[in-house]
């Protein structure tokens, strides 16, 4: 029952996945190869992949070992097991929310809740900058000790470009990402 | 002359019932899910352009509602904004189409690559390609944070807030989940406080 065996796999790696991102790929991993399904050389492949394409990791993840374990129908069993708990657990708690939305308590969460995501979106941003822009932390002292070789400059340069092509002449994000796409090929290959 | 009246509106008929809705959010987190390079937060941006922008399914406070949920529950963070705006613009099968159109690219392009090209990781081209693009992601995410700060950050509570919680993610590697609970808690506090000193004025 190999269809089974995947659904439960992703459904829980649906489940655990907390932060998205690269921050799943040791859960992804323990629990592919604790269910026997997975060498570390496969996984090094699937990890090269996912960065090389787009889309959600874990979808990428669920699509790649489904389609080589039991084909077409293994990769999309897998995925629906990654997809489905997200997508009862939104629903649920949205209704959650909506049922108690006038109430003082939900108002008042929602006013500490805003400002905070405004933090987390400009945190994320920095998480982006430490897998391209720099080689490390950010808010490091290696900053200002590890020289010249701690940054990667011409990312560094695309990211200036698009930062002002963004916020001063709202350029939209697919065309920025089209653009600066070609010059890293251009410049980085 | 009748008949392309007719054509016209069934057109329109056409464009304003519930199918057509689902077919643009598939189209469109599609093309989302085609652009989701470098992590789930990678959609922040886009999201801002498309359900807020261009076709206003989202204000923009209701997308950083949407953006906490997303980031403080389990799972996987496109799926859960998809859902989300999915069911906003038209219940539950608004959720299916946006679900499965933002899925849909990683799921084609997994299998052709595993079918057709095995070693696609070590093209040189490809890799600088997606250095280019997660720099422009970063630098869009930035932007995004800038513009949603000036805009709902109005209070000096709300600018503590907002950078305590980023000095808490970005230095000290706090997970979004307890960033987010830990504001609803200074929320209803800060709210409860306030409105006490209210009713004794």
């Amino acid at each position: 029952m190999i269809y089974l065996y995947l659904f439960t796999v992703f459904f829980r790696i649906g489940i655990f996945s907390f932060g998205g991102g690269l921050a799943m790929l040791p859960l992804i991993f323990q629990s592919v190869q604790s269910f026997g399904i997975m060498s570390a050389h496969e996984f090094s492949n699937l990890v090269a992949l996912s960065q090389v394409t787009p889309g959600p990791i874990a979808v990428n993840a669920a699509t790649y070992v489904g389609f080589n374990y039991a084909g077409l129908s293994g990769a999309a069993v897998a995925t629906l097991g990654v997809c489905v708990p997200s997508f009862i657990l939104v629903l649920l708690v949205v209704k959650f929310i909506e049922k108690f939305n006038d109430s003082m308590a939900v108002k008042g969460a929602f006013n500490g809740i805003r400002p905070v995501t405004i933090g987390l979106i400009g945190a994320a941003a920095v998480f982006v900058m430490e897998t391209v822009l720099i080689n490390g932390k950010l808010f490091s002292l290696q900053l200002f000790t590890e020289g010249a070789d701690y940054f990667n400059w011409i990312p560094i340069a695309l990211f200036g470009a698009t930062v002002i092509l963004a916020g001063a002449f709202k350029v939209t994000p697919v065309k920025l990402m089209l653009i600066m796409g070609i010059a890293g090929a251009l410049l980085c290959g | 002359m009748r008949k392309l009246r007719e054509r016209k509106e069934n057109k329109r008929a056409f464009k304003e019932s519930g199918a057509f809705q689902c077919l643009v959010l598939f189209w469109e987190f599609f093309k989302m899910g085609l652009f989701t390079i470098g992590g789930g937060m990678a959609m922040i941006p886009q999201i801002q352009q498309v359900a807020v922008k261009d076709r206003r399914w989202l204000s923009e406070e209701e997308m950083i509602d949407c953006i906490a949920l997303c980031q403080s529950l389990p799972g996987v963070i496109a799926i859960n904004s998809a859902t989300y705006i999915g069911r906003r613009v038209k219940g539950i099968k608004g959720s299916l189409s946006a679900t499965l159109g933002v899925v849909m690219p990683s799921f084609i392009i997994i299998i052709l690559a595993v079918t057709f090209l095995g070693a696609i990781g070590d093209n040189r081209y490809i890799t600088g390609a997606f250095t280019g693009i997660k720099a422009a992601v970063s630098g869009l995410i930035a932007v995004t944070a800038v513009k949603l700060g000036r805009q709902s950050l109005t209070s000096p509570f709300q600018w503590i807030l907002a950078a305590a919680a980023f000095i808490a993610i970005a230095v000290f590697g706090v997970t979004a989940l307890w960033a987010v609970l830990g504001g609803a808690m200074a929320g209803i506090i800060y709210t409860a406080a306030k409105k006490g000193r209210e009713a004794e004025k």
